[in-house]
């Protein structure tokens, strides 16, 4: 996973309550076997109508997307972080995030930020009046700030996600270096559960 | 004194450490086709090797057509995508039921149906419908495809505590009152979100006294309230449904297993970090009228006013959805046409959820106006089913009765709506486009939707004759 890098960029405002992964990416485009190249389809299905906001010029080149309570809501589909971070986005600001998709970001090097709905309401407001206005996410010091200074605010974020995101590090790598307490686990857990080998036909 | 939810938590711890989530042990890891590609791919880059594969078990769900089984298949990608899951099986020795195993099926329908799923137990999935096997007493949840290349490299998850929510359903339901109405009248009073951050216990009276098919149910949409477990404590009806399945304990090792299993219900008095309580007899069959699914209203109920919403933002999305619904507010749901019916899904696939259809449709006919199918959990349900004489009395009505597979839950293959089309749906999601761009889902019990079948909309399964 690569490391995250502040964002200095435009803030795509998405101002939808309940974003589900279906929108984000149609089970249809889940058949690929590649983890890139998602990008294409993100919003599929709403980027049909002109107007939708993902499909206006102003927008273009946006690193950061805005979006209404419970983001990602739905399947577990990482499919859909994907297509954000293919599609350009590197930070995600809503109210609240579903858990399986705030997960499945970190695990990709997206950073989701929550902020208190009005403030999330202001960065959205700001961007339909002013889209090429430029806003700041800064993982180290924990805070998103328009490019003018105007509106400062810091978020809360777990200090283990905030580490591998900022050291881009390799979280397989990283339980596997506690291998002795993996197969110490093993040694001493009950041998009640079944094993998926050989069950009869 | 703790909840069963912490209880398995902590048997499973492997590590803890301040700072860092706990890293949980996996006792059971199933895969299916559309989220391993990537996690296989991984483990192949990086060298590594599939660290318990007998504690693995992979089928194929998803993309599979319900009619059609023998290649090639009309779409080379799905193709593409079962014969990736085959050759990473074989490379990595996971066990797989293949499309030809009369055992393949839903991965949620399988995993209980073949007793792998068993109270205690940490079990995880690629999928957000995981939280099904909850409802043997598992603490299971869905996750993405890094977690699941991280669970087949280490049988390990990363994994922050979670708050606990205990939801109470007291008393009795009604009769004509599923498992499928209690959890959209759950997901309906606690919202879409309502559960994010916490594993749900479902408690009380009416909890107790559904089947585990039906349990499954409830717990299967655990996901669509946000949280990403839900689980019921194990009871003799767990022990029941287990004794004798292929994969359970038998012998001594089934009287040590049932010791344990009886020890992991919540302690009396133990804390929960919220507690919803409902009362089973307030509760009536739902449908969904809107593209979430705590969108719903009774079955007498109407089609809801914009105008009533408690927010701007309510409001615009209350009109969002009935636009692409295609509804006008006050409509009564019962005056709402079907132009297609769908019984199957991780969801209601299961052998009672066939049973209550067939029993709906007695000898009835599906409506001139509606095309119904009916699809089963897997292979063994589709027997089972058979060997009772299920089949005739769907294929008798005018049902398409099909082999097992995810099927129209999800638009992935090639059962899908048309654009426009309408369908009554035993399944979990009523997002737009669930079913096929464009297609408009109400989800509803399995009688409801067989009742709405042969009637070409929307009924009161309560006033139905059962024949």
């Amino acid at each position: 996973m690569r490391k995250f890098e502040p964002v200095k960029s435009k803030v795509l405002p998405l101002n939808r309550a309940d974003v589900d992964t279906d929108q984000i990416i149609p089970a249809k485009y889940l058949k690929r076997i590649e983890r890139s190249g998602f990008g294409e389809f993100l919003f599929d299905d709403w980027r049909k109508d002109p107007d939708f906001i993902l499909n206006s010029s102003a927008f273009v080149g946006a690193g950061i997307l805005a979006a209404g309570a419970n983001f990602g809501c739905g399947s577990s589909r990482e499919h859909a972080p994907w297509a954000l971070e293919d599609h350009g986005f590197r930070a995600l600001i809503a109210p609240s995030f579903a858990d399986i998709f705030r997960n499945n970001c970190a695990k990709i090097g997206l950073l989701t930020i929550t902020l208190a709905p009005e403030d999330v309401d202001f960065l959205m407001a700001r961007a339909e009046e002013l889209p090429e206005a430029e806003t700041i996410v800064d993982l180290e010091s924990q805070t998103v700030a328009t490019a003018d200074g105007s509106f400062v605010r810091s978020f809360e974020i777990d200090p283990a996600v905030k580490r591998n995101l900022l050291e881009g590090l390799d979280a397989i790598g990283l339980t596997l270096e506690q291998e002795d307490d993996i197969a110490a686990f093993e040694e001493r857990r009950p041998d009640l559960y079944p094993s998926t080998e050989g069950s009869p036909a | 004194m703790q909840t069963i939810a912490e209880k398995i938590w902590e048997q499973h711890l492997v590590r803890r450490e301040d700072g860092l989530p706990d890293l949980l042990y996996v006792d059971l890891h199933l895969v299916h086709e559309v989220t391993s590609a990537q996690a296989f791919e991984g483990l192949r880059l990086a060298g590594r090797r599939l660290r318990r594969p007998d504690r693995t078990l992979a089928t194929v769900d998803h993309n599979v057509p319900t009619l059609g089984r023998e290649l090639p298949w009309d779409d080379p990608l799905s193709v593409q995508q079962v014969e990736t899951l085959r050759a990473n099986c074989a490379e990595f020795e996971v066990p797989f039921f293949d499309i030809d195993d009369p055992r393949q099926g839903i991965v949620h329908v399988v995993g209980p149906e073949q007793g792998l799923t068993q109270p205690g137990m940490t079990l995880v999935c690629g999928d957000s419908h995981t939280s099904t096997h909850g409802a043997l007493g598992a603490l299971a949840f869905g996750i993405g495809t890094s977690e699941v290349e991280h669970v087949l490299a280490t049988q390990t998850l990363s994994q922050a505590p979670q708050r606990t929510m205990a939801i109470e359903v007291n008393g009795e339901l009604a009769p004509g009152v599923t498992a499928k109405d209690v959890i959209l009248n759950i997901i309906h009073t606690i919202g879409v979100g309502g559960g994010s951050g916490y594993v749900v216990e479902y408690r009380g009276d009416a909890i107790r006294a559904l089947s585990m098919d039906g349990r499954m149910t409830v717990c299967n949409m655990t996901i669509e309230a946000g949280a990403r477990a839900g689980l019921v404590a194990p009871d003799d009806t767990t022990f029941d449904y287990l004794e004798g399945r292929p994969s359970s304990p038998s012998g001594a090792a089934w009287e040590r297993a049932l010791d344990h299993w009886r020890c992991l219900g919540t302690d009396e008095g133990a804390h929960f970090d919220r507690v919803v309580t409902l009362e089973g007899a307030d509760l009536e069959p739902c449908v969904t009228w809107g593209t979430n699914p705590a969108q719903s209203v009774p079955v007498t109920g109407r089609v809801p006013d914009p105008g009533d919403a408690r927010s701007e933002a309510a409001r615009e999305q209350t009109e969002r959805a009935l636009r692409y619904m295609d509804l006008e507010a006050g409509t009564a749901i019962e005056d709402i046409p079907v132009d297609r019916v769908f019984i199957g899904s991780c969801t209601n696939s299961r052998l009672e959820d066939l049973r209550a259809a067939a029993s709906v449709v007695g000898g009835r006919q599906v409506a001139s106006s509606v095309r119904a199918m009916v699809v089963p959990g897997s292979g063994l349900v589709k027997a089972a089913a058979e060997a009772e004489g299920l089949d005739e009395v769907f294929r008798a009505a005018g049902f398409d009765w099909r082999d097992a597979g995810c099927s129209m839950c999800l638009g992935m293959n090639p059962d899908i709506l048309l654009p426009g089309e309408r369908c009554a749906s035993t399944s979990n999601r009523n997002f737009e486009g669930r079913q096929g761009p464009g297609g408009r889902t109400h989800l509803v019990s399995p009688e409801m939707a067989a009742a709405a079948a042969v009637a070409g909309h929307f009924v009161d399964i309560r006033d139905w004759e059962v024949s």
